[in-house]
């Protein structure tokens, strides 16, 4: 089916299967109860999760393949970003042109910065991608105001023209719409305490990843994947082997560009608004910790670890002293004080202390991410079952080595 | 011409502290074999040192001043420091004039132990993992410490004011022969100056005339071979990082009163020696230190209002814009050495 042979379908069917019921899986709490801290099914943070997913695995085909590591590739999503609202701004609210129009634009930005930035590896090329992206952060902040709208950032208003769709009529800005379809528009189902919201915006996101992932799974599949692989593990051998490797790294930066626009376009489809702050390294840092989070060249491992710091961004920030006091409140009151002391500085506003930490101690002892953990998880399981088994186990990296 | 004098000396101190930062950088590239992303956190500890020594400085008790009165007609309370307490009124005010100076030499011994600390606690086991985990980890060593630093401090700038009698402008001008008031220089920026250089020089001839220096430059050069000649190698390298800690953190202590510190002085910093190391050439302690003054020069200059005018936002990119330029033309930076990180 669809061209993937039976685990890569196996995984694909999974991620679609948690990707179309995420509204009930990560609601499993009902409202009532303390419980429900932990819910994150809601539409802001789940279209938030799938579209990080997206960016990530766009960033995983240009490092966990290639092995090149990009600082810079925020700048790709901001200018994708900046193109989608241009386009609400100047064709159609429709978010079918913004879409295109932002893969487009990061895959001609991509091309060039890609083309100047191969030239070089290694450090050297995480140095440049970094320089370009600060270059364009720092003119989206300062001089092409114009056209990024600066310190305020690029926000929709009541006269742009709008050729194609016309002005606002009843003096409101219209809404991003996917032909007609709202992508504010949501439905709520209520069964019990529990209830569940079904956003159109979200499931929008979430078709448009599925569809990125499974180019992805075939990208990874394909004789190109395997020249990529080739450039990761020896690209010396490579040339001698009468292959040019730039063109291939070339292609690899600026497909990871466009995924890259697109996560950028899907962002303003959802909230018509683009900013400079995108752009900055911190971002690009961000989505390098959710590649290597959950596991640099594996095909599910950008999106679990997109969703694992999407999601832990915003449950940890929102947890404050009063939520562990009653949390704690069963305990000793000494023993609830000198929990809540001691964990204060990792919550709420401490949220990327914990984030820190959690990305040194991945680094540090798991440099596989999150798909290590669960193979050596499994391995651990089949050893205690069945002991002969065990010997030709993964082999595992050992950390401090 | 005066306009030209007052852009060079205007980037002289930007550009000493691109070069502090940029030379710890290089020490430890060149013998650990490290890229160490938390490099910038390290000038910013620095200058968070200053900002606690003032603090610390500042302690006080209140005490009740007779002679004058609040609105209600009430003995005033006044809070006295501690220090003016213990050494009088005299002493005790010069000292916590002084708090920055003061701060340099305290911050020698403390960052040297945190320095040792990541080296023998982090970087140690990272020495044989590629670039990329040493570059992720030291990434995540830099958010935990700016967070760290976040949670005591607060995320607003902490104004830390130099002594007294650096306050004011020298008047360049009048030295060099120009009209009086023509160029006019911060005296603590010319201090910044001296200071780096002296930095600088120490470091350079501690490598040069030294045992101790001779060996690590050997070790920068053919680890291996060192190793093989029975010396041993990794405790001097323990030393050299934090040497090059020391450097940063006193490049952000004498910072403090140009630039207020925040938590996130340090990535600001960090990007920018980064790039200067990569143009100055990786590896090459010469190389980082002239390429440092070089694009803090250059900055200034773009900064000049004909210059902007001219070419929009050229100050923002200029450093980017050099880099870029070096990197292509010249693959090693200016001054690198061949066979450096060249895999």
């Amino acid at each position: 089916m669809l061209g993937l042979n039976k685990s890569d379908r196996k995984l694909f069917l999974i991620v679609v299967g948690l990707v179309v019921l995420a509204p009930f899986l990560l609601n499993p709490f009902p409202d009532n109860i303390g419980l429900a801290q932990f819910n994150a099914g809601y539409p802001d943070l789940m279209q938030k999760l799938v579209i990080f997913g997206l960016f990530a695995v766009g960033f995983n085909i240009l490092f966990g393949l290639t092995g090149y590591l990009s600082f810079g590739h925020a700048a790709f999503l901001g200018v994708g970003s900046y193109a989608g609202v241009w386009m609400m701004k100047l064709l159609t609210m429709n978010v079918v042109p913004a879409l295109i129009v932002s893969v487009l634009v990061a895959g001609l930005f991509s091309l060039l910065i890609g083309y100047i930035s191969l030239r070089r590896t290694g450090i050297y090329f995480s140095i440049l991608t970094l320089a370009f992206a600060q270059m364009m952060y720092s003119l989206a902040y300062s001089v092409l105001t114009p056209l990024t709208g600066g310190e305020t950032g690029l926000t929709l208003s009541l006269n742009d023209p709008r050729v194609l769709s016309g002005p606002a009529i009843d003096g409101n800005i219209p809404v991003p719409h996917f032909f007609g379809l709202d992508m504010q528009s949501s439905v709520d189902l209520n069964l019990g305490s529990w209830s569940f919201t079904f956003s159109a915006g979200y499931y929008f996101c979430a078709a448009i990843m599925i569809v990125a992932f499974f180019l992805a799974i075939r990208l990874f599949r394909s004789p190109f994947g395997l020249m990529l692989r080739a450039i990761k593990s020896n690209q010396t051998r490579m040339s001698y082997t009468g292959l040019n490797p730039r063109p291939y790294a070339l292609a690899a930066f600026v497909i990871s560009g466009m995924y890259a626009g697109l996560a950028g376009g899907l962002m303003v489809a959802m909230d018509p608004l683009a900013g400079s702050e995108r752009m900055l390294w911190t971002a690009s840092g961000e989505v390098v910790l959710m590649t290597i989070l959950g596991g640099a060249g594996t095909l599910i491992g950008p999106i679990l670890g997109a969703g694992v710091i999407a999601y832990l961004e915003s449950i940890i920030s929102t947890i404050n002293d009063n939520i562990l006091h009653t949390w704690f409140s069963a305990l000793p009151h000494w023993l609830d004080s000198t929990l809540v002391t001691i964990l204060h500085p990792f919550i709420g506003k401490g949220w990327h202390l914990t984030l820190g930490l959690v990305f040194m101690a991945v680094v540090i002892f798991l440099p596989g991410g999150i798909v290590e953990g669960g193979k050596r998880l499994g391995n651990l399981f089949r050893r205690g079952k069945n002991n002969d088994a065990a010997s030709g186990g993964q082999p595992t990296v050992e950390p401090g080595e | 011409m005066e306009a030209i004098i007052l852009q060079i000396l205007n980037g002289l101190d930007k550009g000493s502290a691109y070069a502090l930062i940029a030379l710890g950088l290089t020490l430890i590239f060149g013998t650990l074999g490290v890229v160490n992303f938390a490099h910038g956190a390290l000038f910013m500890l620095g200058a968070f040192v200053a900002v606690t020594v003032n603090r610390v400085l500042n302690f006080s008790f209140p005490t009740i001043d007779e002679t004058r009165t609040d609105f209600l007609g009430n003995p005033l309370s006044v809070d006295t420091p501690y220090v003016v307490g213990w050494f009088g009124p005299e002493w005790g005010n010069f000292i916590i004039d002084w708090a920055v100076p003061l701060s340099v030499l305290i911050a020698i011994p403390i960052m040297g132990l945190i320095g040792v600390a990541i080296e023998r606690g982090l970087i140690k086991h990272f020495y044989k993992r590629p670039h990329a985990d040493q570059i992720l980890v030291t990434f995540g060593l830099a958010i935990v410490l700016q967070e760290i630093i976040k949670a005591f401090y607060g995320a607003n700038p902490i104004p830390t004011p130099a002594p007294d009698a650096f306050q004011g402008s020298f008047d360049v001008g009048a030295v060099l022969g120009f009209d009086p008031f023509a160029i006019m220089y911060p005296y603590w920026r010319l201090i910044y100056f001296a200071f780096s250089a002296v930095i600088i020089g120490g470091v350079f001839a501690f490598l040069q005339f030294t045992t101790f220096g001779m060996v690590v430059r050997a070790g920068m050069a053919d680890r291996e071979t060192v190793g093989l000649l029975g010396i041993d190698i990794d405790r001097r390298f323990v030393i050299m990082f934090a040497i090059a800690a020391i450097v940063a953190g006193m490049a952000g202590v004498m910072y403090t009163p140009i630039l207020s510190p925040n938590y996130h002085m340090g990535m600001d910093f960090l990007v920018l020696s980064f790039v200067v190391v990569v143009v100055g050439g990786m590896g090459s302690l010469g190389g980082a230190v002239a390429a440092g003054f070089l694009l803090g020069v250059l900055q200034s200059f773009a900064s000049m209002s004909a210059i902007i005018e001219l070419i929009p936002g050229i100050n923002q990119v200029v450093i980017y814009l050099v880099a870029i330029i070096v990197l292509l033309t010249r693959p090693r930076g200016l001054l690198g050495r061949k066979g450096v990180m060249e895999d």
